[in-house]
């Protein structure tokens, strides 16, 4: 560390600690994005502290990336600097959860998991079934703006956080929104917040609305031969009376990798297209599901089976669903996994070319219109590698044009983002989102280049 | 106004389109809130491309610009506070696009809320955002002021509904934010606009999504004789994880009042009346109608009856939604607020809001989206009692001082323009209205768009305009 560094650190402790500055290398590996890693990590307890922090930061010109449980900082292109992780897992307070109101306050170092036990205690969630669940703090999942299967039924985060409040990148910190389930009072910046990866500010408080747990649930797994009998049936349960609360359609190896990563006998058969779709409600509601289901699929030459899954594997399949970019992952460290959104009726034609790609690959169509599509390169080798990066090139070249209305790439191997951006093209409204960038980070210090267009 | 600006205007728009003698801008001076100001003319765009052109001749003379739809707004934002050019929607009201079966539709701002949903209930679709003004009030005006309405408890506002837009800039540039497809890449600037109050930019198109019919829907009317009853009610049928479509409720004065007005039904003698909706599958309606009953019941409801068909069930919501109108039958003028507080502290305010009532001597009747904890109080005076409206101006502050102490909010869904502005320091520091201010100014960088509305003035400055509102009043939300 230079000089100036030890200056840096000496500034760091001061704020937050010596025990909360990490500067030792080896302890950096951790907080590496596409294999950059900052000079020192530090962690902040307090809002108080995080505005100081970034405030230093902008005055020395640090760069600096805000994390939390780190699952996700392979999402978006590599900072074009990075001086400072700003970890944010010592702020993980509850801060205020008021069941009969059915409101929350965290702090966004908060782990999801330890969110979801308080709010079990009371019969309720957040309905926030996304990816690396497990470890991942609320911070960063709002922050990436990950998705969940349970989007079906309840929308995104930004239709269920009320408020937020977060540092910008000149150091001070502020808040919109509020503690109540309607509010209109003030400019909606939390919502702008939602998957900006960390380049309008650091997030340090979220208010959510939460949400009574189901009664009890049921989900069914409809196996057909084409990805057309599968958007048939989406497209039938769509306009059914029925409200499902999860829709999914698995395509290519995605079935294989729901197999191998459930080993919950689910009948997921490789080279088939699963749909795999849940309710919930009381006892004579799924009544009713289970006699409209056998409706909705009967005489349907496409379908080989319909089955109903017992507990077991109804929570391997959720989880997956869930789950399904960090288990393509898991197996596929070298995949290149992109977020393309069509409009519900197209995804049977966006299903149709996929499914002329060379590469393995493995793909889950949201019924609202959204895929994850795999590329499952067979081994790490520089031709594969190429070839990969040719085919991401020619996919993302297709964004815009419909079924690939909107084309991202959100997790690939470094090497690729050397030559391709992962943003895919640019939004028509990009010279207004860097001016809005200009507004919140001056010094252009927070995760500077990881979002699109360069911001 | 400069007469250059209104040949040049008229230039573009043809002479029709484009209105400034005194007696044509008087009908442009209000909206649905108690406040006035004339602007120096008003002008009918039939396009995109005349907005724009509009728009650029106005920035060039500097002469503020304020979008409006048919003025049902309960905030003043389509008022032109400094005087200027009111851009008037009127002419743009097609429906441009329906897609049934991915649920969109895209339409001008001009577009009545509820001819959308007529447009599409053959589909067996409709548009959830439904204010109290939905047969007046416009898309684009809701968009504007990011508008609720009963149903937005288990459906969402506006903004849940909304997936993308074209704007017209002061810049003059034309753009389009979000897209047809969920998930536009880039930041929510969609989220941002929506509920920007015409402080950002006018919307000339607009993307929405369209909801499916419920199979079944039961409406319960729940009658108590205590306002705590009802009010503990809400907070039970919320803990019991039933989420209704709709839970309004109606104090005894206001249920006098409509049921003069509208006949609806309601019981005369009752303390408060709960109006509940349920829908869904046929199962799940009949059960969540058993456990609402139920939980009525445990709270000492004197009575809950279900609605038996359609007719019934509309006369019920027409009792609910006119509840404005009755009100202006009653006093020369009234004013209504919009607070919001968490739905487990609706006892204590209903109590607050009688004790300030009672402290100035005023009337205030209570209608209110129960489920959200979104009140209404709509406070009765006479304009020409000069101590009664100033009496009424302080109740209402003093209503929404409590809902900020209580955890809440100003304005669940009116809006803050220039009735509330004065209000948000109660709710916001200064460092989070300087970020606002600065999010306003790369949109609007000479503050020539709706200029005056949802920030304070500067300090020491605290006109208060109230003016009369005629007793024929629009309904309100």
């Amino acid at each position: 560390m230079s000089a100036s560094g030890a200056i840096a650190l000496s500034q760091l402790s001061q704020i937050s600690g010596e025990a909360n500055v990490l500067h030792d290398p080896s302890r950096l590996g951790a907080y590496q994005i596409d294999s950059k890693l900052p000079a020192a990590a530090v962690r902040p307890g307090s809002n108080e502290e995080v505005a100081d922090i970034v405030k230093f930061a902008a005055r020395e010109k640090l760069a600096l990336v805000v994390s939390g449980a780190r699952t996700k900082l392979a999402m978006g292109m590599p900072p074009r600097q990075y001086d400072l992780a700003l970890d944010m897992t010592r702020m993980s307070r509850i801060v205020a959860y008021d069941p009969q109101d059915l409101t929350l306050c965290v702090e966004s170092g908060t782990p999801l998991q330890r969110i979801a036990h308080a709010l079990a205690e009371h019969g309720q969630f957040l309905p926030l079934a996304v990816p690396f669940a497990a470890w991942a703090t609320v911070g960063g999942t709002i922050a990436s703006g990950v998705d969940s299967p349970l989007r079906h039924s309840y929308g995104t985060a930004r239709d269920f956080v009320l408020g937020m409040q977060f540092v910008t990148g000149d150091g001070v910190a502020a808040k919109s929104g509020g503690r109540v389930v309607k509010n209109v009072s003030g400019y909606d910046i939390h919502k702008m917040m939602i998957g900006s990866l960390g380049t309008l500010g650091a997030i340090t408080r979220i208010n959510f609305r939460t949400f009574p747990l189901p009664h009890t649930t049921s989900t069914y797994v409809a196996l057909f031969r084409t990805a057309r009998g599968a958007c048939e049936f989406r497209n039938a349960l769509a306009q059914s009376a029925l409200r499902p609360r999860t829709v999914e359609i698995l395509g290519g190896r995605g079935a294989a990798v729901a197999e191998s990563s459930t080993r919950a006998g689910i009948p997921f058969d490789t080279d088939k297209w699963p749909l795999v779709v849940s309710f919930a409600g009381e006892e004579n509601v799924l009544e009713r599901v289970r006699r409209e289901m056998e409706t909705l699929a009967a005489g349907r030459g496409d379908l080989l089976s319909l089955t109903e899954l017992d507990s077991d594997a109804e929570k391997s399949a959720m989880n997956f669903v869930s789950e399904f970019p960090a288990a393509i992952l898991e197996r596929f460290p070298a995949a290149a996994i992109f977020k393309i959104s069509a409009l519900p009726t197209e995804l049977s034609e966006l299903a149709n070319q996929i499914a002329s790609i060379e590469t393995p690959w493995a793909l889950m169509m949201r019924g609202l219109g959204v895929a994850y599509l795999g590329l499952l390169p067979s081994s790490t080798s520089e031709s594969s590698l190429l070839a990969l990066k040719q085919e991401c090139a020619r996919i993302l070249s297709l964004g815009g044009k419909p079924p690939w209305r909107n084309v991202t790439l959100p997790w690939c191997p470094a090497a690729l983002k050397r030559e391709i951006d992962v943003w895919g093209a640019r939004p028509a409204s990009l010279d207004l989102m860097k001016k809005l960038k200009a507004v919140f980070d001056p010094a252009g210090i927070l995760s500077p280049g990881r979002f699109t267009g360069g911001i | 106004m400069n007469s250059h600006l209104i040949r040049d205007l008229e230039k573009i728009l043809d002479p029709r389109g484009v209105l400034h003698a005194p007696e044509d801008l008087m009908l442009y001076e209000y909206d649905g809130s108690v406040e006035t100001a004339r602007p120096d003319c008003v002008v009918f765009p039939r396009t995109t491309n005349e907005v724009v052109e509009i728009v650029r001749l106005a920035v060039r003379h500097e002469v503020p610009i304020v979008g409006r739809g048919t003025g049902t707004g309960l905030s003043g934002g389509a008022i032109a506070r400094h005087g200027g050019m009111i851009v008037s929607f009127a002419r743009m009201n097609r429906i441009l696009a329906i897609d049934a079966e991915n649920q969109r539709a895209t339409v001008q701002p001009g577009v009545v809320n509820s001819d959308l949903t007529a447009a599409v209930e053959h589909l067996g679709l409709h548009f959830a955002p439904d204010p109290s003004s939905q047969k007046a009030c416009t898309i684009g005006g809701n968009v504007s002021e990011n508008s609720g309405g009963p149903h937005t408890l288990a459906y969402g506002v506006t903004t849940n509904h909304v997936l993308a837009l074209e704007i017209v800039l002061p810049s003059g540039e034309s753009m389009r934010l979000g897209s047809e497809a969920i998930d536009a890449p880039g930041y929510d600037v969609t989220g941002l606009f929506v509920g920007s109050e015409g402080t950002f930019g006018l919307v000339t198109e607009i993307t929405v999504k369209l909801t499916r019919n419920p199979e079944a829907v039961k409406t319960l009317l729940a009658i108590f004789d205590s306002v705590d009853d009802a009010t503990e009610s809400v907070a039970d049928i919320t803990a019991r994880g039933i989420t209704p479509a709709a839970c309004e409720m109606l104090d005894g004065w206001t249920i006098r009042a409509v049921e003069d007005y509208v006949h609806a039904g309601f019981p005369l003698d009752c303390a408060a009346i709960l109006l509940i909706e349920v829908d869904g599958l046929r199962e799940s309606t009949e059960s969540d109608a058993r456990s609402i009953a139920d939980v009525c019941s445990a709270h000492h409801s004197r009575e809950v009856r279900v609605a038996r068909d359609a007719r019934e069930r509309d006369l019920l919501w027409k009792g609910r939604k006119n509840a404005f109108g009755a009100a202006g039958r009653l006093s020369p003028s009234y004013y209504t607020q919009d607070g919001v507080i968490p739905r487990t502290k609706l006892p204590q305010t209903l109590r607050r809001i009688e004790e300030i009532g009672k402290k100035y001597n005023l009337r205030i009747g209570n209608v209110f989206h129960a489920g959200d904890g979104n009140l209404h109080p709509i406070i009765l005076f006479d304009q020409r009692n000069e101590q009664e409206f100033r009496d009424t101006v302080r109740a209402g502050d003093e209503i929404l001082e409590f809902c900020i102490a209580m955890g809440g909010s100003i304005t669940g869904e009116h809006g803050v323009g220039m009735e509330k502005d004065r209000l948000m320091p109660l709710l916001f520091t200064e460092a989070d209205l300087a970020l606002m201010r600065m999010v306003r100014a790369v949109f609007n960088r000479a503050d020539l768009l709706n200029p005056g509305k949802i920030f304070p003035a500067s300090k020491g400055c605290g006109e208060i305009y109230v003016r009369p509102r005629p007793a024929t009043a629009a309904p309100s939300a």
